[in-house]
């Protein structure tokens, strides 16, 4: 079999439980069930994870690197959305 | 029932006693899932119906930065109403089910948003103290057990502290102007005190959920601690603005190093948890209108689906 009839899986690993899965690379396989064994193999050898989630490459819709700046620029001038925005007296303590 | 604990119960305890995270695929009690649904979908619904107390004051705030800041905040609603939504439905429940609940008076949400927003000092006030008490809970819920919870909580509690400050400082600015200025920032003080301190709920020794929450590491702070914190901190933010403490009663504690607080009006938290607060109906009337008036938008939503779908049934 070529590589090419081969589906792109990307995998993501939990590192320790109570944490989020994290993106770490991705991988060829002939389903997901094949995905998962290869992920562990490949992506888990030094006990990185506990637990890991693959999902079809193709099935990822991505924001586009080309259009960063517009699609994101809504927030670029809302400092007010940071809490260092509001200066606070030191005898209040922490907020 | 009185059988033993089973293999997976006891299996379940002792992952909880280690300080692991339950998550969704985990073996979990129905009595866990059943609580925790109900924490969490509570905590939602508060999210979602506290947008309308503030979102009340957004056309009538002072200045176009204080509307900027207050529809920044009331978005953040949403976006916290939509993670503990979410987190709510990895449970196995549907979105559909936790709104008709709330709808139908099944579910609960915080008793302090059946609270009028009168004036603009009581924005200041809800952000200071009302947020302020909400973020005494989110932080100590950030190691709660289970793991889609204590995610969404640190996400959050990232967020919340910009509402607690925009609050503060809209109370400085009053504190510091006109008399009427001041005495709107003591008259918005003196209502919202003690219906924040009931945020935290009855006394640990009346409270029906705490000592299971307690075991199961749902909660890890009680309510009677959590309230303390907030009395405690709230003491030099109250005198720094130079306005009257509420409760005449309090008094520092050096044995305790706390302060003893007065008695909180049960009856009147009681009253409000029933449906006979100033806006309990107001809030979930203007819900459901909003939901059915936003109908429309779902319906475009299916039926874009379904054009699309038979669009692409016709190209294959």
């Amino acid at each position: 079999m070529s590589l090419e009839n081969l589906e792109l899986f990307e995998v993501f690993v939990r590192s320790s439980r109570g944490l989020d899965h994290k993106h770490v690379g991705s991988l060829h396989a002939e389903d997901a069930e094949h995905a998962l064994d290869y992920a562990r193999d490949c992506y888990t050898r030094r006990s990185e994870g506990i637990s890991i989630w693959v999902v079809k490459s193709a099935d990822i819709c991505s924001s586009q690197e080309d259009d960063a700046p517009e699609f994101f620029d809504p927030s670029d001038d809302k400092p007010y959305r940071h809490a260092t925005y509001y200066p606070l007296p030191k005898e209040v303590g922490n907020m | 029932m009185n059988s033993l604990p089973s293999d997976l119960e006891r299996a379940f305890q002792a992952k909880i006693d280690n300080e692991y995270k339950i998550e969704p695929k985990d073996w979990m009690p129905a009595g866990y899932r059943k609580n925790l649904i109900r924490q969490i979908s509570q905590h939602a619904h508060s999210e979602v119906i506290g947008m309308q107390p503030e979102g009340h004051w957004i056309t009538r705030a002072p200045s176009l930065r204080r509307k900027a800041v207050l529809l920044a905040k009331v978005q953040d609603e949403a976006g916290h109403g939509l993670y503990l939504y979410s987190a709510t439905e990895t449970m196995g429940i549907t979105r559909a089910e936790l709104i008709d609940a709330l709808q139908t008076g099944q579910a609960k949400y915080a008793s302090i948003f059946n609270y009028p927003t009168q004036t603009w000092g009581d924005i200041g006030t809800v952000g200071w103290l009302v947020d302020g008490a909400a973020i005494c809970n989110q932080v100590s819920l950030q190691r709660t057990s289970y793991g889609p919870y204590a995610r969404s909580m640190i996400r959050i509690c990232k967020e919340e502290s910009f509402h607690q400050r925009q609050g503060y400082q809209i109370m400085m600015e009053l504190a510091k102007g006109t008399p009427e200025q001041k005495s709107m920032a003591q008259d918005s003080l003196n209502r919202f005190y003690w219906p924040s301190l009931m945020m935290f709920g009855p006394h640990d020794s009346e409270s029906a959920h705490s000592a299971k929450s307690m075991k199961w590491k749902i909660k890890r702070e009680t309510n009677d601690d959590l309230r303390q914190k907030f009395i405690d901190q709230t003491v030099p933010q109250i005198e720094f603005l130079g306005l009257e403490h509420p409760d005449k009663d309090l008094k520092w504690n050096e044995e305790r190093g706390h302060y003893d607080a007065g008695e909180i009006d049960w009856e009147e938290f009681h009253n409000v948890i029933n449906g006979n607060g100033h806006c309990n109906r107001q809030r979930i009337s203007h819900h459901v209108a909003a939901h059915e008036e936003g109908a429309w938008v779902r319906d475009a939503q299916n039926a874009y689906n379904a054009k699309m779908k038979a669009r692409r049934a016709e190209a294959a």
